[in-house]
C-alpha cells in the first residue's frame, strides 16, 4: 500500500494531493500541466514535495516532518517514462537488465517470463533505434518490471503509440498489474485509456483532486460525449 | 636543418597535457553542472578566461605562480623538491591551461545535450549517482568529448606565448614546434622553419580531418 499526502508549490499553483493506493492500478487524470507527473516525479524521488508525507509498505519514501528524502535509487519504485527513456547506447536486452540488482537463475527466470508475456523474445539484440512504438512500449515495461519494484508509476504510457498497438497494450497493462500486484499509478489526460485500465481514477485540476469529472472526461476521441460514467470507478 | 626532437617533444606535450585536460574539463563540467554552488557565473567565466587571455599573460600569470619565487613554486620546491619552471612539465601545465577552456566547453555542451530523463530512468532502476555517470552520461558524451580532446591536443600542439614564458626555450629540452618555429625564422633558416611548419600543418590537419571523418560516421550510424 502506498499513502501520499504532500504539498508542493508550483509556478501557477499549490499541488495538494492525499491518496492510497493499494495493489491496483490507479489512474491520475487531468488536463496537461494540473501536476500529474509531478506528483509522479515526487513518488520517484525525481523531485522532493515542500510538505507532506509519501510511505510505502511502512517504508518513509518522504517526510517533512523528520526531514526524510530517500534517493530514487533506494525506493524500488519504477517509473515508466511518457517517452519510455530507453537507453540508445545499449541494446534491448542490455536495457532490460540495468535495473537488475542480483545476477542469479532468479532473475534469468524473470528474464524469460517478461520476454515472453510482453512477446518480445525476438529483439534482444535490436539497438533502440530499431524499435516501433509499441516495441518500444514492451521494452520499457520489461525494463521496469524486471527491476522487480514495489510500485510502478507510468506517465502517459500509451500516449505515443497507434490505435491498434494502444488497444493491445491496454489489456496487458491489466493482465501484468493482476500477476504482480503491486500498485501501478498511471497518468493519463485520455478518458479512453483511463476507463480501460484504471481500478479507481482521481480527478485532479490545478493540483488538487476534484470530485466531478472535467467535462473532456465524457468526451470520445472524436470530441463527442459518451454514455461511460465515471461512477463506476468508484 | 630540421630535428626531430621539436616533433617528439610536442606530441609528448600535448598527449600528456591533454590527459590532465581530459580529467579537470569533465570533472569540473560534472560539478558546474549537479551543483548550485554560489558564484557559478563567476567561476565559469573563470573556466573560460584562458580562452580569451593572450597566452602570453597566461605565461606571465603562471610564472608569478609557479616562478621560483612563486607561491606555487616556493611549496614544490620546499616539499617535493621539484622545479618546474624551464622544464618539459611547464610546457605541460601551460598546454593543460591554455586548451582547458576547450575541454571544459565540449564537456558542458556535452552533458547539457544529454537529455536528462534517461539519468533520471537509471536512478529509478537503482543506480547510483557513479553509475549512472559512467553507463549512462558518459556514453552519451562521448562524441562531444572527442571533439574537446581533439580541439585540445591541436592546441596545445601550437601553444607558443605561455609556453615560452615558463618553459623557455631550451633546445632538446624544451623546444616545441612552434618555438623551433619561431627561432629558426629569427635566425634566418627559413627553410627549417618552413619545413617545421610544414610538419605541424600536416598533423593538425590529419587530426581535425581524422575528427570529423569518425563523427560523420557516427552520425550517419544513429
Amino acid at each position: 500500500m502506498l499513502t501520499v499526502d504532500i504539498k508542493k508549490n508550483l509556478s501557477d499553483f499549490t499541488l495538494n494531493i492525499s491518496f492510497a493506493a493499494p495493489n491496483k492500478t490507479i489512474v491520475l487524470f487531468g488536463p496537461s500541466g494540473c501536476g500529474k507527473t509531478t506528483i509522479l516525479r515526487c513518488i520517484a524521488g525525481l523531485l522532493k514535495p515542500d510538505e507532506g508525507s509519501i510511505t510505502s509498505n511502512g517504508t518513509v519514501f518522504y517526510s517533512s516532518q523528520t526531514a526524510t528524502h530517500l534517493p530514487p535509487r533506494v525506493r524500488n519504485v519504477s517509473y515508466m517514462f511518457q517517452d519510455f527513456a530507453l537507453f540508445p547506447h545499449m541494446n534491448v536486452k542490455h536495457n532490460i537488465w540495468y535495473g537488475v540488482k542480483t545476477l542469479n537463475h532468479q532473475a534469468n527466470q524473470l528474464y524469460e517470463k517478461l520476454i515472453t508475456l510482453l512477446k518480445i523474445e525476438h529483439l534482444p539484440h535490436r539497438t533502440i533505434s530499431q524499435l516501433s512504438g509499441g516495441e518500444k512500449q514492451r521494452v520499457a515495461m520489461a525494463r521496469a518490471l524486471m527491476a522487480e519494484p514495489q510500485i510502478l508509476l507510468l506517465d502517459e504510457p500509451l500516449s505515443a503509440l497507434d490505435a491498434q498497438s494502444r488497444y493491445e497494450l491496454q489489456d496487458e497493462l491489466k493482465r501484468l498489474q493482476e500477476i504482480w500486484n503491486i500498485p501501478f499509478i498511471l497518468v493519463t489526460h485520455s478518458p479512453e485509456e483511463a476507463q480501460a485500465i484504471g481500478s479507481e481514477v482521481l480527478f485532479l485540476h490545478r493540483g488538487q483532486q476534484v470530485s466531478e469529472p472535467p467535462p473532456s472526461w465524457n468526451m470520445n476521441g472524436n470530441g463527442k460525449t459518451t454514455r461511460s460514467s465515471f461512477q463506476y470507478f468508484y | 636543418m630540421v630535428e626531430w626532437q621539436p616533433v617528439i617533444l610536442s606530441i609528448k606535450v600535448a598527449s600528456i597535457s591533454v590527459m590532465f585536460v581530459f580529467f579537470l574539463g569533465v570533472l569540473s563540467a560534472y560539478v558546474m553542472r549537479s551543483t548550485d554552488i554560489p558564484g557559478k557565473a563567476a567561476l565559469e567565466s573563470f573556466f573560460t578566461l584562458p580562452l580569451v587571455l593572450p597566452p602570453v599573460v597566461i605565461g606571465f600569470l603562471l610564472l608569478i605562480l609557479v616562478g621560483k619565487q612563486g607561491p606555487v613554486g616556493i611549496l614544490l620546491k620546499e616539499y617535493f623538491d621539484i622545479q618546474i619552471i624551464f622544464t618539459q612539465s611547464a610546457a605541460v601545465l601551460a598546454g593543460t591551461v591554455v586548451s582547458f577552456p576547450l575541454m571544459y566547453q565540449s564537456t558542458k555542451a556535452a552533458f547539457e545535450g544529454i537529455d536528462k530523463t534517461l539519468e533520471d530512468a537509471a536512478r529509478t532502476l537503482g543506480a547510483s549517482e557513479w553509475r549512472v555517470f559512467w553507463t549512462v552520461t558518459m556514453p552519451l558524451s562521448w562524441p562531444g568529448l572527442v571533439s574537446g580532446l581533439v580541439l585540445s591536443f591541436a592546441r596545445t600542439l601550437g601553444e607558443f606565448g605561455a609556453t615560452i614564458m615558463i618553459a623557455g626555450n631550451i633546445p632538446g629540452k624544451t623546444q616545441t614546434i612552434p618555438l623551433a618555429i619561431y627561432f629558426a625564422t629569427e635566425s634566418n633558416d627559413l627553410v627549417t622553419a618552413g619545413m617545421y611548419v610544414i610538419i605541424i600543418s600536416v598533423i593538425t590537419f590529419s587530426i581535425i580531418f581524422g575528427l570529423n571523418h569518425w563523427k560523420g560516421k557516427n552520425i550517419t550510424l544513429h
